[in-house]
């Protein structure tokens, strides 16, 4: 009795210790120099809690733990080895995986102690398994798409969002049935079912675009079960953990509504993607200015201040490391070179900053949105790859447009404006751009990646 | 009982905060990261899978807990594996401060 005691102690300290260990992880994270100390205590948190649970005395069978653990292992490492380019969809991915995880733990759990089960355990019982449900497949559908299995477009039908409505309630509806009446336990795998189907609808309407507002979304349903897990398990560092999930998720949804424009329970409520009223009508051709690699290399030898404005488009055609070649050639002339980023800039938060870093640009080079407007009438050239709609200046000036209000950076400040762009189709939102027709902007039609290439050739920079 | 769930509320809230707190002073810079980094932390999840199987109480319950396990500890390995690849392609061009 003593005996057993005091290894649950142990074990208990153990969680304690690996939980500050937690919080200084994310702590660490504020800042690149010490993020990877971050990694390590995590790392060490984690060690220490998985070892510390299995000294628990009720265990009793190692074999299957160890198989699935060696297992989980084995998926793991190539989940962790994907390209840069593909890590929106992989951490869509690992959200659905932690997801899974809490909802069938959360099943299990009901079956072993039903009849008997608590008013207060069952409500948490029922948050874990509608939260974990909708987001195990909420993420797929998200990696799905990103992944681009399934299509990028938002899919709409009439009377969507009622239909949401409807089944939302009806989840809960039925949740709050079986914490009045333990005994009916019919209405358990109706609440995932209906959670998993909530999950692929709530999705479904979401394009692109909204991708970096819904990853951060999922991030915190995905905590917030995990907490709810920890309740039903009487975890304190499940709660913990689940509850740093769920804020920073939280905090992610909050910074990426704010710069779309949108109002946070507007996006709580998967208003996401509202019917695009496609302002590609009126197709009259506006005259607008080209100008050939040659040209482009000639303004930006000679500029002093030239900054670039990456966006998706940069990812799709895995430009980054041909600008960072125009970066070093540049450099070299003595031109000052930064990037300017939007924090919805590329299919999740942070994107284009972990392709920049991929692609050797030094951090320090990489400007936040609301330090670098200020410059914009300062500098030369803004180049701008790959982005659009958030450099439209519409959304400043015309409040009939979609985006109105929505903060953007200023390039149309700058004394040169240089588009690099495929063609003249609008973006992913369907708006028209009027940076374009500007008489400062110039369209350089291509391919990125070529494109860029082809100005580095002309500066006689590159291999 | 009543009280373990009390303390377990009063944790969460605290959690919370300083979720929050911490969180909010991470450089946007990092955020991709972060998300990742959470993921793994989130994937503590783990040892309520292992608890499942370790207890063998039922064979459902043995084996839900075991592909609970496997999403989970996939999580855990390929969460901290990326943030780590992610976190060393950060450098400055400033001189490191020794």
């Amino acid at each position: 009795m003593n005996e057993f005691a005091g290894s649950q102690y142990v074990i208990e300290i153990v969680y304690l210790i690996a939980s500050a260990l937690f919080i200084l992880s994310l702590k660490w994270m504020s800042s690149p120099a010490t993020a990877r100390h971050g990694i390590l205590a995590g790392e060490i948190g984690m060690v220490l809690a998985i070892g510390g649970t299995l000294l628990r005395h009720g265990i009793v069978d190692y074999k299957w733990i160890v198989i699935a653990l060696v297992l989980g292992s084995g998926i793991g490492i190539p989940l962790g080895m994907v390209q840069m380019t593909a890590v929106p969809q992989r951490t869509a991915l690992s959200h659905a995986f932690g997801a899974l995880c809490v909802t069938l733990v959360g099943t299990a759990e009901f079956y072993l102690r039903t009849p008997h089960v608590e008013k207060f355990m069952m409500s948490v019982l029922s948050m874990e398994v509608i939260l974990g449900g909708l987001t195990f497949t909420g993420s797929l559908m998200a990696a799905g798409k990103l992944q681009e299995i399934l299509p990028q477009r938002p899919i709409t039908y009439r009377g969507q969002n009622l239909v949401n409505l409807v089944l939302f309630i009806l989840a809960v509806g039925s949740a709050v049935y079986l914490v009045l009446h333990p005994e009916a336990r019919i209405f358990f795998p109706i609440i995932v079912g209906i959670s998993l189907i909530f999950g692929v609808l709530f999705v479904i309407p979401i394009g692109g675009a909204d991708m970096p507002t819904v990853i951060s979304l999922l991030n915190s349903y995905a905590g917030l079960s995990a907490a709810a897990m920890g309740f039903v398990l009487d975890s304190k560092l499940l709660i913990i953990a689940g509850a740093l999930d769920g804020s920073s998720g939280l905090i992610l949804s909050i910074i990426m509504s704010k710069a779309m424009n949108r109002s946070f329970t507007n996006v709580l409520f998967g208003a996401f993607g509202q019917v695009q009223t496609a302002a590609a009508g009126g197709e009259e051709a506006r005259p607008v200015r080209s100008a050939t690699p040659e040209e482009a290399a000639a303004i930006l030898a000679a500029a002093n201040k030239v900054v670039i404005v990456p966006g998706y488009g940069m990812a799709v055609a895995q430009a980054q490391h041909k600008v960072r070649e125009l970066y070093d050639v540049l450099t070299k002339k003595g031109v000052d070179v930064r990037f300017a980023i939007h924090p919805v800039a590329g299919r999740m938060p942070g994107h284009m900053n972990v392709l920049l870093a991929e692609a050797d640009i030094p951090y320090d080079r990489l400007i936040e949105m609301e330090e670098i407007n200020g410059d914009f009438p300062q500098t030369d050239v803004a180049l701008i790859i790959g982005a659009n709609d958030v450099t439209n200046p519409a959304a400043r000036t015309d409040q009939s447009s979609p985006i109105f209000g929505m903060p953007i950076l200023d390039v149309d400040k700058a004394h040169t404006v240089m588009v690099i762009k495929r063609g003249m189709s609008p973006g992913f939102a369907g708006i028209d751009n009027p940076l374009y027709y500007l008489d400062r902007t110039l369209m350089l039609f291509g391919d990125a990646k070529q494109f860029v290439g082809s100005i580095v050739r002309e500066l006689g920079g590159g291999h | 009982m009543q009280s373990n769930l009390i303390d377990a509320l009063f944790i969460f809230m605290l959690a919370c905060f300083i979720g929050f707190e911490v969180i909010r002073h991470v450089s946007p810079l990092l955020h991709t990261p972060l998300m990742s980094l959470t993921n793994a932390l989130d994937a503590i999840a783990v040892v309520g899978a292992i608890v499942l199987v370790g207890e063998k109480k039922s064979t459902f319950a043995t084996v839900l807990g075991v592909i609970a396990i496997v999403a989970a500890t996939s999580n855990v390995v390929g969460g901290f594996l990326i943030t780590d690849r992610m976190l060393r392609m950060f450098k400055t061009s400033r001189p490191v401060k020794k």
